[in-house]
């Protein structure tokens, strides 16, 4: 188990990070995480040879599909307006946390699946391989999934500049 | 001049820095000579920076206490262990207090044939499934030894069945001991790290020939068939509609031995 430490430890923050742009809400992310070390603690022994990282995202991210799952068949999805802001993270600054609100809102506009590809590749810096393993789809699958993400992204991002997120339309005065 | 037609792909693998040197190259004069694909593919690279920026600062946050692994790796070694004893205490139970002086008769009473072999399965799935240590002895990149070493000790040739069209993978097997001789042991996982496990032995003369028969004790599931000499069981701690379609595939798979 002396090796698991040293190989799995230095990977926890980037799973965290994966776990909550993807789930948005910090303690289900965190949750999740604690989740997939469990499994990975417990799987240790029987995983197959290959790269760590890319097993330890396959295990997150099925129990993230299942966390969907769960949440959807339960009806219980939080609006992401009415998600506590706290809960996102704690942005050093006022600005950051504004910049950082309003990109995972539009993150957040994405279907999971596309999510998912973005994150995994633009951010985690897997490769399209590793994706394809880590998501149990073929590479075509994933850079088809990556290019509508970064088109739907861009329009989300392109319709903010005629109407910003972040601001609150005011009532009109009449 | 020749190249290669730059494909979408290509793009990506641009704003992904995932070309090799001369293709970046090729890719980078073609948007120069496109400027609105390079408008696009440079706004896509700005999205990339954007997100790797906003969401570095969660990789630096530091690690909540419920994420301490060193505390998870001990907490989990304990549990196994419990699971173990509790596994260890039954069976001692069960053959000091039932058996002692009774035990000569109760192993002339103990079962036969395809009971017998239900009861082997179900009982490696119970002591080997739940270990976290070790489930198997051979994992399955030495599935070419285990094949030999389980074939030479069951004097048959043994074939692990293929069950990853189902979502299965072998994750090894082991040699167990039963009543009526060694028995090979293979078990499978799924995604989700549901186990399985297949045992097969020679059925020695009773029961050679029996159609599939479901068996369950508690909520370990499984069924049990034998065919030409050679029995098989598979359990899991699963519904028995979804075990039957492996049970049915593993059949299918040792007859064409």
């Amino acid at each position: 188990m002396k090796d698991m430490l040293h190989q799995v430890e230095p990977l926890i923050p980037s799973l965290r990070r994966y776990a909550r742009a993807l789930m948005r809400d910090r303690a289900s992310a965190d949750d999740l995480v604690q989740d997939c070390l469990e499994r990975a603690v417990s799987r240790w022994y029987q995983r197959r040879d290959g790269d760590v990282r890319a097993w330890l995202f396959t295990i997150l991210h099925n129990l993230a599909v299942n966390q969907f799952r769960r949440t959807a068949s339960r009806g219980r999805h939080i609006p992401i307006d009415e998600t506590n802001k706290d809960s996102f993270g704690e942005a050093a600054s006022q600005e950051h946390k504004l910049i950082y609100q309003d990109v995972l809102t539009r993150l957040a506009r994405l279907p999971e699946d596309q999510r998912a590809v973005l994150l995994l590749i633009a951010v985690e810096d897997l490769s399209y391989a590793e994706a394809a393993n880590v998501l149990g789809i073929p590479v075509g699958t994933v850079m088809s999934r990556l290019s509508r993400a970064r088109e739907r992204l861009q329009q989300e991002i392109e319709g903010a500049a005629t109407a910003p997120a972040n601001v609150v339309p005011m009532r009109s005065v009449k | 001049m020749n190249h290669r037609p730059i494909t979408e792909d290509d793009l990506h693998a641009y704003v992904d820095q995932a070309l090799e040197p001369e293709r970046r190259r090729e890719v980078a004069t073609y948007l120069d000579d496109h400027p609105d694909v390079a408008k696009r593919i440079g706004a896509f690279s700005g999205q990339r920076d954007l997100l790797r920026t906003v969401l570095a600062p969660i990789a630096e946050e530091p690690l909540p206490a419920a994420l301490n692994l060193a505390r998870i790796i001990e907490s989990r070694r304990q549990r196994p262990f419990r699971l173990g004893w509790a596994v260890a205490a039954m069976l001692l139970l069960g053959i000091g207090g039932a058996g002692g002086w009774i035990m000569r008769s109760e192993i002339q009473a103990s079962p036969n044939g395809l009971v017998a072999l239900a009861q082997e399965a179900t009982s490696s799935y119970s002591v080997y499934a739940p270990d976290h240590e070790r489930p198997v002895e051979m994992r399955a990149s030495d599935t070419a030894q285990l094949v030999q070493w389980v074939s030479s000790r069951l004097h048959h040739p043994v074939k692990v069945p293929n069950l990853s069209p189902s979502g299965y993978r072998l994750m090894g097997g082991r040699l167990v001991a039963t009543a009526h001789g060694p028995a090979a042991m293979f078990m499978f996982d799924d995604d989700h790290g549901s186990r399985i496990v297949v045992l097969t032995r020679p059925m020695n003369g009773t029961d050679e020939n029996a159609p599939m028969t479901p068996h369950a004790k508690g909520d370990v599931a499984g069924f049990a068939w034998a065919d030409g000499g050679i029995g098989y069981s598979l359990v899991g701690q699963a519904p028995p509609d979804s075990l039957r379609p492996l049970a049915n595939e593993v059949r299918k798979q040792a007859r064409t031995i």
